[in-house]
């Protein structure tokens, strides 16, 4: 072949593949890019987005997905000029911060009606849309029980025992949200004054606060600690992949939180915001969130993913969000004086 | 007509004056050196002249152009540094003809006008060496070929042959001073060497403390020296301290001297008495002959070509000074450590200085 | 009329030339990207210092309120303490092996040398990691430290592994610089060789020795990613700023803190600065260069002392590669590569890693351009002196600040609706130039000291020639620094693979990079899988490493030529 006959081929499928480039970009172009902002699972994401797809063909979602805490700062950090189309997936607590600051547009999504009730905001048109609660639960190794003879708890009570001295995990509530949470609910079941007592006295036996919520089921699953009290669904794939803990939920009650679908105030494409929100309200998103989380805002959706605590719904306390927000600083502060102060030597 | 007029030329940094009301000409095709101890500002005035650090007041004209506010790239100079400057990256040929490429000249003339200058400065074959294969010396000459590449109306040389070992520095001397004198081109060249500037100069401009304390020929500057601070740093020079009698005569410790007549400075002024250690007499000395005084001989130096003895007046405290004998001298009149004899000191051959 | 004549005339102002102009427009150009780049979005977080949650102006009440915490002097303890701790540990350490390097006869020197950067190209993710494995309550040496590693133990000794090359680079240059001549005077003046080290080489190296110091104690203050992952309970300044910002959304507290972080580092980078002017008339003597001639009892103690250390590195790393194979830490240790397989554990995938290297050359090359160019115009620009000042204050702020409060400046400063530049916000692009800004001051110092070195009066003879000053950038001063400027992309590259505390704020949903993958797949559980990122982005930094040594010697050094004798 000819140095020219190369030439023209190469000018041929260069331009086919422009053409080609050309043809997709318009493809692409009828489609409504929504920018979603989330704190869901990895493992998640494409499931979720392929499900919204399919369904609404002319929609295409693009995911920004971090931890809870980094997603929260980025979307109050971002707010004089919101880049989020919608939130879908991040704690309640925070989506009704936001709300709190004008930052959310209200609508009542199609399937709304449908939801338990402490799913909503509560609002006329709802400021958020929850979608499953996730639990507080403790994650206890069995392995590693065997191997130290320690006993299985099964409330709150039994982990302030001094056989557990050093073997407990759990949230640093000043990291995380699912930390707050966590006291909140103990709080909340057993008031101000006793929680304080409790918490005295499990600070004797937690070895160390974590700056994640994942972390402490993630570090029991690992035999890294005895029991870590964190995010359930985090110990029930750890267990699914093989690690040997249990989940306990505690007879007393425990804390939990949401998560819930928003759309962002200032969104340009407020029409397709609106149908993700309707969609991720349907008994068919409710389905998909079933996979994963024990319970969820679908009261007619039965689901139970593997391994995940049987009884966790009924024992939810009945913590009232606006006052968690509203002594969430209080709190805290309370929370750092007592215990992150003085923890430091102990490390040592 | 001048090719340089500086005039009230100062330099001040805050409070310390670098130079100070400094007003020069220099002739066309003449070869100037600034003269003086480190820190006597006589790098300051040639970058001054360059406009690499320009003066805070004062003109500068360059053949009656006012080129006091140029920038350096638009005033007319070549200039070599103590460092050489050299571009280590480049060719010789490359540094050589680094001025004449910007200047859109057609390749082959840039390469002949190289060629002519390498040549010049007699290193024909070393164009496609870098610079790190040659010598000092050979660097040196390089950096002048370039600085005179685009025949620049005034060359600046910055202490050029300071880096360099004593037999190069001789041999480039005078290879430079050549090809001054070939080309006419007008030069300025800073040294703290006096030997280098009363070799190579036509003019000298003596400086310190960012003052100029004289102008003139070689010839003037050494038999001449129009300040004590001139006689010091030039050559050798005893200095006598004596009072002024007469506007003739300077009393030392007891001694008169004849000497020329003195109108700037009023009898009974403290004054320095010089003379220039080869000026002493001390052969055939007739015996009306002034000055005439007896010394001891307290030391001898042997320096090569000549000694250099210290001599103690006699019937003095500890007034002294040095001669320098020829070594017949030495042998004709049988000088040694302790040897008395009588010396003259010309009075054409005294200066005198305010103390 | 004329006014009271001055009996002075009058003072000159010199007129400047195209190349002035130029130079100064460049300077004040530069100044204004910095500004851009640095100054403003740095401002725009730390101003909320002095702001209450909803923006209202509140003086320094956020202030008062931080300094009555008493956890405060804990955390500002604890970071003092471990930040001394490791440099004391860590320059020592350095210095030793650095002094094997350059003034000893070591077998497979190379590999030594190779073995003390590999710590660069990690994420401060890995060493966390490895410990974990290493010392964790399930650990291979569990028990060995007498206590958890989680805290204080923990932090010191991955800071040690993270810090070390830093500080070694730098010893190796000191140590490099010394006068054969100094220690043959000391040979014939009969000195013991310990009369000689105490004598001749620590001093020759005291300003090197300065400033790993300062490095080592910058990094340890500013750095969050170890003590987040390793330092349990342990909490420092850096932690502090994670709670407030990223715990509480608290970004004013988080403005505070990061001023109170600013502190330390900027009074250490201020004593560095007075140490590197005077190092700057240390450099010009003219030494003749060391080459160390064998001696056994010596090579052999300090071959032994290299291998220890060596393989102190190799175990942390070879730990996260194992860890990276594992199926199920610590209950199924079978080996498997699925863990490489990163589409099962993040959506994007393999894609987050190419987002990095394109993201890590972007920066290099649009880093080390501005870098040296800025530095260039900064060195060489006549005069100017109030406008030079500020660019090198600007260039000098990034190293003292922590990537949280960058990042968070970033969305401040870029987001805002007003701001014309904010259509680079959510791009590539943002994730490039932060980058940049992050490790501006070592590329800028980089990039000046090695303008410094070069004949100051080459602009003088250019200018006296007629030729502009941009060709001789072109033709003689870039060509002459060709190997720094290198060492700044190669250093831009490295550090745009593994940062994570800025650019975690400033990825969009087609921009995550494999560093901040790595850190959220850890903190889904998949430890492996995390190690397996880490290990990736190793063997791509140390890769492209070799790649510039190699070029280095072979093609490389037939351009440069000029530099042989």
């Amino acid at each position: 072949m000819t140095i020219f006959a190369t030439m023209r081929r190469a000018a041929v499928l260069g331009g086919v593949a422009l053409a080609a480039i050309a043809i997709s970009g318009a493809a692409f172009a009828q489609k409504t890019k929504l920018t979603v902002y989330t704190a869901i699972e990895n493992e998640q994401l494409d499931p979720f987005k392929k499900a919204f797809e399919a369904d609404n063909p002319t929609i295409e979602i693009a995911w920004v997905r971090d931890s809870t805490g980094v997603m929260t700062a980025k979307l109050i950090a971002e707010k004089d000029n919101p880049r989020a189309d919608v939130i879908w997936g991040l704690a309640a607590s925070s989506v009704g911060l936001m709300a709190g600051m004008g930052m959310i547009e209200p609508y009542t999504p199609a399937n709304a009606a449908a939801l338990k009730p402490i799913f909503k905001s509560g609002k006329s048109p709802e400021t958020w849309v929850g979608m499953d609660a996730f639990l507080a639960v403790v994650c206890f190794n069995t392995a590693e029980a065997k191997k130290g003879n320690k006993p299985t708890p099964t409330s709150w009570a039994d982990l302030i025992k001094p056989e557990y001295k050093d073997s407990i995990v759990m949230p640093n509530p000043a990291s995380s949200g699912t930390g707050y949470l966590t006291i909140a609910g103990w709080l909340t079941i057993m008031g101000e004054e006793a929680g304080w007592k409790f918490m005295d006295a499990l600070h004797q036996n937690v070895s160390q606060y974590l700056h994640s919520g994942s972390a402490p089921c993630v570090q029991a699953a690992k035999g890294e600690r005895l029991i870590g009290i964190g995010f359930d669904m985090r110990g029930a794939t750890e267990k699914t992949k093989g690690a040997p803990i249990d989940l306990i939920v505690p007879k007393e009650g425990l804390g939990w939180e949401m998560e819930a679908t928003a759309i962002v105030k200032g969104t340009k494409n407020l029409d397709a915001a609106k149908k993700l929100a309707d969609w991720a309200s349907s008994p068919k998103a409710n389905e998909l969130y079933g996979k994963y989380y024990a319970i969820v805002a679908n009261p007619t959706v039965k689901s139970m993913p593997p391994n995940y605590p049987a009884d966790g719904e009924k024992l939810m306390a009945k913590v009232d969000v606006d006052w968690m927000a509203k002594n969430r600083e209080r709190i805290l502060a309370e929370w750092t004086k007592r215990y992150d102060g003085k923890s430091a030597p102990k490390a040592k | 007509m001048s090719h340089l007029e500086v005039r009230n030329l100062s330099k001040r940094y805050g409070d310390f004056t670098a130079l100070g009301d400094i007003s020069l000409d220099i002739a066309e095709g003449e070869f100037v050196c600034f003269l003086g101890p480190s820190g006597c500002g006589k790098t300051t005035l040639l970058r001054a002249i360059a406009g690499l650090d320009p003066q805070s007041s004062g003109t500068i004209h360059q053949k009656g152009r006012d080129i006091s506010a140029l920038p350096p790239s638009k005033r007319d100079f070549g200039i070599v540094f103590q460092s050489y400057a050299l571009f280590p990256n480049l060719t010789v040929v490359d540094n050589v003809g680094y001025g004449l490429v910007s200047r859109r000249e057609g390749k082959a003339a840039v390469g002949r006008r190289v060629t002519e200058l390498l040549t010049l400065v007699g290193l024909p074959d070393a164009g496609p060496k870098y610079p790190a294969q040659l010598s000092g010396g050979q660097q040196q000459r390089v950096a002048l070929a370039r600085a005179l590449a685009t025949s620049p109306g005034l060359l600046l040389l910055d202490e050029p042959l300071s880096a360099l070992d004593a037999r190069v520095r001789l041999r480039l001397r005078h290879e430079i001073k050549a090809l001054q004198r070939t080309l006419g081109v007008t030069t300025i060249m800073v040294t703290h060497d006096q030997e280098e500037a009363l070799t190579m100069a036509d003019r000298i401009v003596v400086m310190n403390q960012g003052a100029i304390e004289q102008v003139g020929t070689p010839q003037e500057i050494y038999r001449r020296p129009a300040t004590a601070f001139v006689a010091d740093f030039v050559g050798s020079m005893n200095f006598l301290a004596g009072t002024l009698v007469a506007p003739d005569k300077v009393k030392v410790d007891g001694f008169t001297f004849d000497c020329t007549a003195q109108d700037g400075l009023a009898p009974g002024a403290k004054v320095a008495l010089c003379i220039r250690p080869e000026d002493v007499r001390v052969r055939d000395l007739p015996t009306d002959i002034a000055n005439r005084v007896a010394v001891e001989v307290a030391e001898l130096d042997f320096v090569g070509a000549f000694c250099r003895a210290t001599l103690k007046v006699q019937g003095t405290a500890d007034v002294a000074m040095t001669a320098d004998f020829s070594s017949n001298l030495i042998r004709d009149l049988g000088v040694e450590l302790g040897r008395k004899l009588d010396v003259a000191l010309p009075p054409d051959r005294l200066r005198v200085f305010a103390a | 009329m004329t006014l009271a004549a001055s009996n002075r005339s009058p003072i000159l102002r010199v007129a400047m030339s195209r190349d002035d102009l130029m130079m100064r427009l460049g300077v004040v150009l530069f100044a204004v990207v910095l500004l851009v780049i640095v100054g403003l979005p740095l401002w725009s977080l730390l101003a909320k210092a002095f702001e209450d949650r909803d923006g209202k102006f509140v003086g320094l009440a956020n202030y008062v309120s931080y300094f009555s915490t008493p956890a405060l002097f804990d955390s500002a303890l604890n970071s003092l303490h471990v930040a001394a701790v490791c440099t004391l540990i860590v320059v020592p350490l350095a210095f030793f092996y650095a002094y094997a390097l350059t003034r000893t006869v070591l077998p497979v020197r190379w590999l030594f040398q190779g073995i003390s950067l590999i710590p660069i190209f990690a994420p401060s993710l890995l060493p966390g990691l490895a410990l974990v494995y290493l010392f964790g309550n399930q650990g291979f040496f569990k028990g060995a430290l007498g206590g958890p590693i989680y805290g204080f133990d923990g932090i010191v000794i991955a800071q040690i592994f993270y810090c070390f090359p830093h500080a070694t680079l730098i010893l190796v240059t000191a140590l490099t610089t010394a006068d054969a001549r100094l220690y043959e005077a000391a040979d014939a003046l009969g000195a013991s060789k310990l009369r000689v080290f105490f004598t001749v080489t620590l001093p020759g190296a005291k300003y090197g020795l300065i400033s790993a110091a300062l490095v080592v104690f910058t990094m340890v203050i500013t750095d969050f990613g170890i003590a987040k992952v390793i330092g349990g309970n342990f909490n420092v300044l850096a932690t502090d700023v994670y709670k407030q910002v990223i715990g509480q959304q608290n970004f004013s507290m988080g403005a505070v803190v990061g001023m109170v972080l600013l502190a330390p580092a900027a009074i250490a980078f201020l004593v560095d600065r007075v140490v590197q002017r005077k190092q700057v008339a240390l450099l010009t003597a003219r030494a003749v260069p060391l080459i160390p001639k064998p001696k056994l009892g010596r090579d052999l103690f300090f071959t032994a002392f290299c291998t220890v250390v060596a393989a102190g590195i190799l175990v942390i790393l070879g730990m996260a590669a194992w860890g990276s194979l594992i199926k199920y830490w610590p209950y199924n240790l079978s080996l498997t590569l699925a863990n490489y397989d990163f589409t099962n554990f993040d959506a994007s995938g393999w894609d987050s890693y190419f987002n990095s290297v394109e993201m890590a050359v972007g920066a290099a090359v649009f880093g080390t351009t501005l870098m040296f160019v800025g530095a260039w115009l900064n060195e060489k620009t006549r005069e100017f002196y109030l406008m030079r000042g500020i660019v090198q204050f600007l260039a000098f702020l990034p190293m003292a600040v922590p990537g949280l409060v960058l990042g968070l400046g970033y969305i401040f400063f870029f987001n805002a609706p007003n701001n014309p530049l904010n259509f680079l916000y959510a791009t590539m692009g943002i994730l490039v130039v932060n980058t940049v800004a992050h490790f501006y001051t070592v590329g800028h110092l980089t990039a000046t000291t090695a303008l410094k070195q070069i004949d100051p009066e080459f602009e003088s003879v250019s200018a006296s020639l007629k030729v502009p000053v941009w060709r001789t950038f072109g033709r003689v001063t870039a060509p002459i620094c060709l190997p720094a400027i290198l060492d700044i992309a190669i250093y831009l590259f490295v550090n745009g693979m593994t940062t994570v505390s800025s650019v975690i704020f400033l990825y969009s949903s087609d921009t995550k990079l494999a560093s901040v993958a790595a850190v959220n797949i850890e903190e889904s559980g998949a430890t492996a899988v995390a190690a397996a990122l880490c290990i990736v982005i190793v063997i791509t930094s140390a890769a492209v490493k070799t790649l510039h040594v190699l070029a280095d010697r072979f093609l490389l050094g037939r351009l440069q030529a000029w530099r042989r004798r």
